[in-house]
């Protein structure tokens, strides 16, 4: 904490708690552009933008520099104009000027501070130089031709979701900020959260659109169109037609849909009603039959991809529940369709989510039904504004309308599945009434709610004292697993989402997507609930219906075969394996040890220095070719080693020698006969 | 010959302790064992210090001093300092690569014999034009001429392995 004042041009500021210049000028109310400077994220100081003077210092990077008593400092001389000027110019030099075509346009900061501070002409020429674009993943498109370098993406990848995707490589005018060996993103570990996108300030990252293939089976009149919108995207597409944020639009969004010729507009929270449901089920009989504890939550895909990639060991602490967006078109495409006398494949499912995960998720191979994807096509909020605008429906005009049925209606408790800690509130919702009766009445859970990266709590339900922790943002779910694995931290259930505030921050959530922005959605969202008659999942009539009609009845085998769902250990990167011993040649054994994370952990190193003194041993040299690779998928039961096509896993340096002998020497005395 | 450098790669980050400021170190001599940095290689120096394989290739592609392509088993650094410019690098840097059969964008022959490298000044431009064997040998003076024959006994020399040992 600073005491003293400084003087911005000429007006006397006192410091407070600014850590830097630029926090103090925006408190006199002036805005300093900048590119690199998030109050989010570590400080950068690279775009050199927010460059002010203070005398006797000189030009100074304002948000590295930190504020002292009695400053005196400038943000708008003849130097700080023509630097500012400057750097904007040479930006767009090496920038692809497309703007009218770019998915940024209008929401771009170099177009905006470019128009801003008054470059209206670029006095170099174009670049020659094209790189290829990457739209190789299923939600995240990268155009390197529009990257600035201002490192936002590396930083909030790495220091907000510790997965350090993005990486500044090569040097000088060859710098890019790149994925590992320049791979496409669909080969490294993304988990598609799409918060890169959210701070990109440019065109380099955006979101994959899927607008053109709504359209088509909007228009398509063989297909009858059925819409869900998650909780998260009602408090704020306002946000893209000029309303604050967190303005609550529900009525207006269904209104907008019905109007562009959607033939059902469902909601999300019927299907968070089951998940609120089906996950409290499962915990309860986890408690009591000494099931896999902590119970995590599985709604948020990033998390879910993040878990198969780096902690294989936890799967089976992952809830079986499907998330809402794939209960929901589990539904649709197994019972609704049915319902309406239409198959699976003439029922298109649009779900509109806040997330870019939702995209991976919904391409999940597990996720269909008769051959055709449950979700067909998944929008995100700023996806369908554009659709509106697009449309040419005046929002500001819409007379709100209601949800159809029988998938329209949601408790408040399936309203907080939106923000960080819903899910948990409506967990302890669902159990506090099931154990104790109607007599219960409305639970608030407040320990569980805000914006803040780790809340722990606990809860007495009738006599059972739960533990609790919610986490938001994955290098704070990384923290917390590690102090669970450390012994320091143990809890009976976490809800975990990869999106810091929760699905209100998500990646697909119109500009500006800040701390601020969030907590307001987070505020509507609590209000809505407020108000909410229906308060828990159990209280909603509808979901009942559908689990007794649709579902035969509560914990059936469809229950469990349609809202249900396994995961798998995921590779978190491409690449050829590497090699040990040279090519052995014909008929030779191909053995392939994992040295993914999770088996060199488990001492891959040694079980390959084992197998290489082995071969040597042995007089194999000519028939058996080693290999380091990485990850075979088998995560949990590591090391595990590939002999030609089998996987043996469990092998460790101890057994490591009974393992050649018996599976690898073994074939090669067949391969001696031959 | 492949065991024997996987061996010593796992020993080069025990010796540093897996401690990531040590980056640079172990590239280094993970780089004079493999003469290059296979990105294989460098996906397991990632895995094994628990950083993002994107930061490794991010140090790995920032410093001129690493290759993240095979390199030849000689290579040949013809000075393009401004010194060595003016007195004619560049003719002799065009002889190197017509005589090797080298194509546009590529350093390194097919054999992995030769690799030809220009650098900004090596710092003896007293001698320039210079070009370096290895790091090891320094050729003063040259021509193209000169830097041919320079050449043809590193050829020769390869032709009988046996008496060089
Ligand atoms: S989408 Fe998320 S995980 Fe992927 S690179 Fe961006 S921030 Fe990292
Ligand atoms: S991709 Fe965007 S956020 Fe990342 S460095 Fe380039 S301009 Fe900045
Ligand atoms: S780390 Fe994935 S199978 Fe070994």
């Amino acid at each position: 904490m600073q005491t003293g004042q400084v003087y911005i041009d000429g007006q006397a500021v006192p410091v407070g708690d600014a850590q830097n210049i630029l926090e103090v000028v925006r408190k006199a109310g002036i805005e300093l552009p900048t590119f690199c400077y998030h109050s989010e994220l570590s400080v950068y100081g690279a775009c050199r933008l927010c460059m002010v003077e203070v005398e006797s210092m000189g030009l100074v990077a304002s948000c590295s520099t930190p504020p002292a008593d009695g400053m005196i400092i400038h943000t708008n001389t003849r130097r700080t104009r023509r630097l500012r000027r400057m750097i904007l110019e040479l930006l767009l030099a090496n920038h692809d000027r497309e703007c009218p075509t770019c998915a940024k346009n209008t929401g771009c900061k170099l177009q905006k501070l470019a128009r801003q501070y008054g470059v209206n002409t670029i006095r170099f020429g174009n670049r020659d130089e094209k790189l290829p674009i990457d739209a190789s993943g299923s939600s995240i498109v990268k155009d390197p031709n529009k990257c600035i370098l201002c490192g936002d993406c590396v930083r909030m990848c790495r220091e907000v979701q510790g997965l350090g995707i993005w990486d500044f490589a090569h040097r000088g005018s060859k710098t890019q900020v790149t994925t590992a060996f320049g791979k496409d993103l669909a080969d490294v570990a993304c988990v598609n959260c799409g918060q890169c996108v959210a701070v990109c300030p440019t065109g380099a990252l955006t979101v994959k659109s899927e607008i053109d293939r709504a359209w088509s089976a909007i228009h398509d009149p063989a297909k009858t169109v059925v819409v869900q919108i998650a909780p998260a995207v009602r408090v704020a597409l306002g946000e893209e037609f000029g309303l604050a944020a967190g303005s609550a639009v529900t009525g207006k969004i269904v209104a907008a849909l019905k109007k562009m010729g959607v033939d059902r507009v469902f909601d999300t929270l019927i299907a968070a009603d089951l998940t609120t449901i089906e996950e409290s089920m499962e915990f309860m009989s986890r408690m009591e039959n000494g099931g896999k504890l902590p119970l995590f939550t599985s709604c948020c895909p990033g998390w879910i991809k993040y878990c198969e990639q780096m902690h294989g060991e936890l799967l089976e602490n992952l809830s079986s529940c499907r998330s809402p967006q794939q209960m929901f078109g589990s539904l649709v495409k197994k019972h609704y369709a049915k319902k309406i006398g239409k198959t699976s494949g003439e029922v298109v499912c649009i779900s509109v989510m806040p997330c870019t995960a939702k995209k991976f998720e919904a391409q999940r191979p597990e996720f269909t039904t008769d051959g055709v994807y449950d979700v067909d096509i998944v929008l995100t909020t700023v996806e369908l504004a554009q659709m509106i605008k697009e449309a040419g429906l005046v929002f500001d005009d819409l007379e709100p309308a209601g949800f159809d049925n029988p998938l329209g209606m949601g408790s408040g408790g399936a309203l907080i599945f939106g923000a960080s800690g819903g899910v948990m509130e409506s967990v302890v919702r669902f159990v506090s009434g099931y154990l104790g009766g109607p007599e219960v009445g409305r639970v608030d859970y407040h320990p569980a709610r805000g914006i803040e990266g780790i809340k722990e709590a606990a809860v007495t339900v009738k006599d059972k004292t739960l533990k609790v922790a919610v986490v938001n943002g994955l290098a704070n779910a990384e923290n917390l697993l590690q102090r669970i694995k450390n012994g320091e931290a143990d809890y009976h259930l976490v809800e975990v989402m990869a999106c810091p505030g929760g699905c209100v921050g998500g990646g697909g959530q119109p500009d500006a997507n800040d701390t601020a922005a969030r907590v307001q959605r987070l505020k509507s969202i609590y209000r809505l609930d407020a108000v909410e008659q229906v308060h828990k999942a159990q209280d909603n009539v509808y979901v009942n219906k559908i689990i007794n009609e649709w579902l035969q009845g509560p914990g059936s085998h469809a229950a469990h075969h349609d809202l249900h769902t396994g995961y798998v250990h995921r590779r978190r990167i491409t690449g050829k394996p590497m090699e040990i011993t040279g090519d052995a040649g014909n008929g030779q054994v191909d053995v392939s040890v994992c040295i993914g994370t999770g088996c060199y952990l488990r001492g891959s190193y040694e079980v390959l220095t084992r197998f290489t003194d082995l071969v040597r041993v042995c007089g194999l040299e000519g028939y058996v070719r080693l290999n380091g690779t990485f990850c075979l998928e088998h995560c949990d039961q590591g090391v595990s080693v590939r002999v030609n096509d089998e996987i043996i896993t469990g092998v460790t340096p101890e057994n490591a020698e009974e393992v050649f002998r018996n599976k690898i020497a073994v074939r090669c005395g067949t391969t001696v006969q031959v | 010959m492949q065991p024997r450098k996987f061996e010593k790669l796992q020993e080069i980050i025990n010796k540093h302790e897996g401690k990531v400021s040590h980056l640079i170190a172990i590239l280094q001599e993970v780089q004079a064992e493999y003469r290059y940095l296979p990105e294989e290689v460098l996906t397991y120096v990632a895995t094994a210090m628990g950083v993002s394989p994107a930061t490794v290739y991010g140090v790995a592609t920032f410093y001129a001093q690493f290759s993240l392509v095979p390199k030849g088993k000689y290579i040949i650094r013809v000075c393009d300092g401004t010194a060595c410019h003016v007195r004619g690098a560049a003719p002799i840097n065009f002889a190197l690569r017509k005589e090797l059969a080298l194509p546009d964008q590529q350093q390194t022959t097919d054999d992995l014999q030769f690799t030809v490298e220009t650098v900004s000044c090596l710092g003896a431009c007293g001698l320039a034009p210079v070009v370096t064997i290895n790091d090891q040998e320094v050729h003063g003076q040259m021509t193209p001429e000169g830097v041919l024959a320079v050449l043809a006994k590193l050829q020769a020399r390869e032709q009988q392995p046996a008496e060089q040992a």
